[in-house]
């Protein structure tokens, strides 16, 4: 972190600021979901699938129902009341998805392991764990779909049998003619990048705690998107939407994995009805790996072509993506937003992307951290760099030559959508600033003469987040049936304290600590004072969670307005005390005061006791008090360039990163330390994808990594630590000149490492790798390139 | 249901009796019979160490122990270590070098880390990393967390200075 990091709007915007969130973090004093209890709680157990494709042939649950402790156990068939299956909210205009029901208990078939069958509901948490043991189901098995190439293949068996076939859509984004360019190129590049299926793996799983009583239903779950739980609460429940309220607790992360409407969760509040007691079912971590949704996994396969001189002029890619065995909420719509930005933050003016979606016996995939472009650039970047070995160019010069100019922003690209800003040079400068290419090539000579074989990756990318806007991601647009806005309510309490309301539902990301920064500055209090509150639909406006990057850009943008309605409201209350025009009121420090006159002034606190408690100037309503749903016009386009070493161990295949580093241009910076915190998390996130994580399916279909026994998550005993830094190009999209930060290290550091373990392996004439870069892959990869059999 | 058994625990310096089925974890007896709910669980295997309390001193998984195992043994919490007005030297250090985003892995990596200190009052950061192995977090990338443990040693190891 730069030290010399500034505060240009206020006293707080732009500074270091430890986390209001953090004392109760610290201390164990804060409340997720399985830390909630009510009286008279029942405790749900599933009684999940081995199989990987079968028919239900029969359900005996008598013995478990007859044990002591158990209340209920129930099928698929004991919900036929509810008003629909599990939803899919994506509706591409012109688009056929197929879209096969999902039920919270199978129906008839299961289609992957862990998929749910039944449900035990008793008095203890080790009672119904032990009963639904004892639920006897019979299983035929059926064909078993694992490979998605083959899925799509005539003559392949289906999953779902009343579709006949595997294929879920086929959709495109494009701009130019990729054909013509293609054909006119001077040279061509082809690859087939493969992006492995990952698992989100918050450390909390999942949870939750639902009450229906007297009517009301209340529904306690850790989840990244309450509002959109509550809504198809209520339309699945028949319940009218006033009476269902959903709490996200403290939330022990998401990483995309908690953007979702679960089964569970309908389940849970179903349970809670029929019975009219609380019931409550706490994911285990097996569960997890086997149930909830993943990432990834996408084949794709690129062709770029180039002139002689380096200049790229098309792009093609055509992606499988493994669905797995249906679609949840955004299933068929994540490959997608990585086509937006399949140019990367290149001048190329031919792109195309042609997406074809396969269902699979796997769990479904859906949004995990970055949710499609960490895959656009992977494919992106790697094909880039086998141009420029191509045509025997420096990877850097590659870029440099085809990076947007800054002067070109905004930037209308190929693929349709407008970059809003960014200055590509700038931060590969300031990269190289960190990084000496030069010291490094005669380090890695030196490595390579003692049998190290040291490498060098690069990745600069752009990414598209804040999702919003409403006008492109939504029903008229892309096609996700709700709009994608956001809303806050600021509220000034008698005494001066302040309460924000957000609708987005922050997990980790420390909101509560740069909204409440935003907010001091306009009101001239302390962030002490400023207490932030959300992921509770009974106390704020709708809102719609916190995912792609969205809840500073669009989410902290709708802060910062309220809140300046708020001060505009206060700048009339003193105007009026001071006798100024409202226009001379400014806020100075503390106060807001008279411009010109400091000392004739009123603090926050004062302003509100004429609100709530002394008399309004007329025409003003009592109160202090605002809200606002913000809609932007456009995206925000964060960018980067990053630097990663590794060592390879030739004779084992052995990965290490020994350095990374990275610098990202976010936009304006509220909190830079919260920056930097994101940068961590979340490069770590995709070196973890690129070395070590894999969730991985035998040809029977059934899990081999089940558990973190088997399912590698990096550990700080393998990595190094990171090196940061910053550019600022400020977004001319919302007021603040924000972006968002929490998928950019994702989006950026799997393509980094693996282009470093090429760069390393090159001497051995290993020209591509596809991830995970585990030593059994790298080990192959060298036998296989120095022609011996492996 | 199996019979029950009585077990005798010190949980941060409160004695308690408690009335437990022989199989049932020291995390759960922490967290349903006690209320101690700063205490995690992560994963079925004890790999992630959300649940790390300290046994005597010493950090251990209290997913992997029974509450029978603990008999007459001195357990310590997240609860027991500091309080908001009276931080220990690790939360502190967790807060100010920003070393937790969800908070989730934080209390075991708390435990875990000051048990290490105790250990070793003045570790390399090669020694903090492979201390938190058994220690998973998903926001941080470690950065900030090796950071704080490095940052709570060099207090720890600095003289007194009364304030």
């Amino acid at each position: 972190m730069s030290v010399t990091d500034h505060a240009p709007a206020g006293r707080h915007v732009g500074r270091v600021m430890r986390r209001k969130e953090d004392p109760r973090l610290i201390t164990g004093q804060a409340r997720y979901i399985d830390d909630i209890s009510l009286p008279g709680t029942l405790w749900a157990s599933l009684v999940r699938s081995p199989e990987a494709h079968a028919k239900i042939v029969s359900v005996d649950v008598s013995e478990a129902a007859a044990r002591p402790g158990v209340r209920a156990v129930y099928t698929g068939e004991d919900m036929a009341d509810l008003g629909g299956p599990l939803p899919m909210a994506w509706a591409p205009p012109g688009v056929e998805v197929a879209n096969p029901e999902h039920w919270p208990l199978a129906r008839g078939t299961v289609n992957h392991v862990g998929d749910p069958v039944a449900v035990v509901i008793g008095e203890d948490r080790y009672a119904v764990a032990d009963a639904a043991e004892d639920v006897i189901v019979e299983y035929d098995p059926l064909p078993v779909i694992v490979d998605p190439e083959k899925a799509l293949q005539d003559g392949a068996d289906a999953v779902h049998e009343s579709l006949g076939h595997n294929k879920v859509h086929e959709w495109s984004l494009g701009g130019g003619d990729v054909e013509a360019a293609l054909a006119d190129a001077d040279v061509i590049v082809e690859r087939r990048v493969v992006n492995h299926r990952i698992a989100g793996a918050p450390i909390e799983p999942r949870g939750v705690l639902a009450d229906y009583r007297a009517g009301s239903l209340t529904l306690w779950t850790s989840t990244q998107v309450p509002h959109f739980v509550r809504l198809f609460m209520a339309l699945l429940l028949g319940l009218s939407e006033d009476h269902v309220r959903v709490i996200a607790p403290e939330v022990g992360g998401g990483f995309g994995s908690k953007l979702q409407v679960y089964g569970e969760e309908l389940l849970a509040c179903w349970a809670s009805r029929k019975l009219g007691r609380p019931v409550k079912w706490i994911e285990t971590r097996t569960e997890n790996m086997a149930t909830t949704h993943q990432g990834r996994d996408q084949i794709a396969y690129t062709k770029m072509g180039a002139k002689r001189d380096g200049t790229i002029t098309a792009f093609h890619v055509k992606i499988v993506a493994d669905f797995g065995a249906y679609n949840m909420l955004l299933t068929p719509l994540i490959p997608s937003l990585g086509a937006f930005v399949m140019g990367g933050c290149y001048k190329i003016p031919n792109v195309q992307t042609d997406i074809v979606g396969v269902f699979t016996n796997k769990v479904p995939t859906d949004a995990i951290r970055g949710a499609g472009r960490p895959e656009a650039t992977h494919m992106l970047e790697l094909t880039l760099d086998a141009m420029a070995h191509e045509l025997g160019m420096d990877r850097l010069e590659i870029r440099r030559k085809n990076f947007i100019p800054a002067e070109d922003f905004p930037a209308a690209v190929a693929t349709g959508v407008i970059y809003d800003s960014g200055d590509y040079d700038k931060t590969l400068d300031k990269l190289l600033e960190h990084f000496d290419v030069e010291a490094f090539r005669r380090e890695q000579e030196e490595q390579r003469a003692s049998g190290i074989y040291r490498g060098v990756g690069f990745c600069t990318y752009t990414e598209i987040c804040g999702l919003a806007p409403s006008r492109v991601t939504g029903p008229a647009g892309v096609g996700v049936q709700a709009g994608l806005w956001e809303s806050a309510m600021v509220r000034v309490h008698n005494t001066g304290a302040v309460t924000v309301y957000t609708g987005t539902s922050p997990h980790g990301q420390g909101l509560d600590t740069a909204m409440a920064q935003i907010v001091a500055d306009k009101l001239g209090v302390d962030p002490a004072v400023v207490e932030v509150v959300h992921g509770d639909t009974a106390t704020g406006p709708e809102g719609r969670g916190t995912y792609g990057s969205r809840s500073l850009a669009t989410g902290g943008e709708a802060v910062a307005r309220a809140t300046d309605k708020v001060a505009t409201k206060a700048k009339a209350i003193v105007a009026a005390e001071l006798e100024a025009a409202p226009e001379d009121i400014e806020v100075s420090g503390d106060r807001f005061s008279v411009r010109g006159s400091p000392d004739k002034g009123m603090a926050l606190a004062d302003i509100a006791g004429i609100a709530y408690i002394g008399a309004v100037p007329e025409g003003l309503e009592p109160g202090l008090e605002e809200t606002t749903f913000y809609d932007p016009e456009n995206f925000v386009f964060p960018f980067g360039a990053h630097a990663c070493v590794v060592d390879v161990d030739p004779e084992t295949g052995k990965v290490k990163v020994i350095r990374y580093v990275a610098v990202d241009d976010c936009g304006r910076a509220i909190n830079p330390m919260l920056i930097e915190g994101q940068v961590h998390g979340g490069v770590v996130y995709g070196i973890g994808q690129a070395l070590y994580e894999r969730v991985h399916y035998d040809e029977e279909g059934q899990l081999v990594t089940g558990t973190f026994v088997d399912y590698a998550l990096p550990t700080a005993a393998e990595l190094p630590s990171l090196e940061t830094d910053r550019t600022e190009t400020p977004s001319p999209v919302n007021s603040m000149g924000v972006k968002g930060v929490g998928e950019a290290g994702t989006i950026a550091a799997s393509a980094a490492v693996t282009s470093a373990v090429i760069d390393a392996l090159r001497p051995l004439g290993v020209e591509f790798i596809n991830m995970p870069l585990s030593p059994m892959r790298v080990w192959e990869a060298i036998a296989e390139a120095k022609g011996g059999a492996a | 249901m199996s019979g029950t058994v009585n077990v005798r625990l010190n949980v941060n310096g409160v004695e308690h009796e408690l009335e437990v089925e022989p199989r049932l974890l020291l995390v759960h007896a922490l967290r349903d019979q006690l209320g101690l709910t700063g205490t995690h669980v992560g994963c079925d295997t004890s790999n992630c160490g959300a649940c790390t309390v300290h046994l005597n001193g010493d950090a251990v998984k209290s997913c992997t122990i029974l509450a029978v195992q603990a008999e007459g043994e001195q357990v310590t919490t997240i609860e027991g270590m500091g309080t908001e007005d009276n931080l220990h030297p690790m939360q502190e250090a967790f807060w100010n070098n920003h070393g937790l985003q969800c908070g989730y892995c934080t209390p075991g990596m708390i435990m875990a880390a000051s048990a290490l200190l105790t250990e070793n009052p003045d570790p390399s950061e090669d020694e903090v990393r492979h201390a938190l192995e058994g220690n998973l977090c998903r926001c941080t990338g470690y950065h900030n967390i090796v950071k704080a443990v490095l940052d709570a040693a060099s207090k720890s190891s600095a003289p007194e200075v009364s304030v």
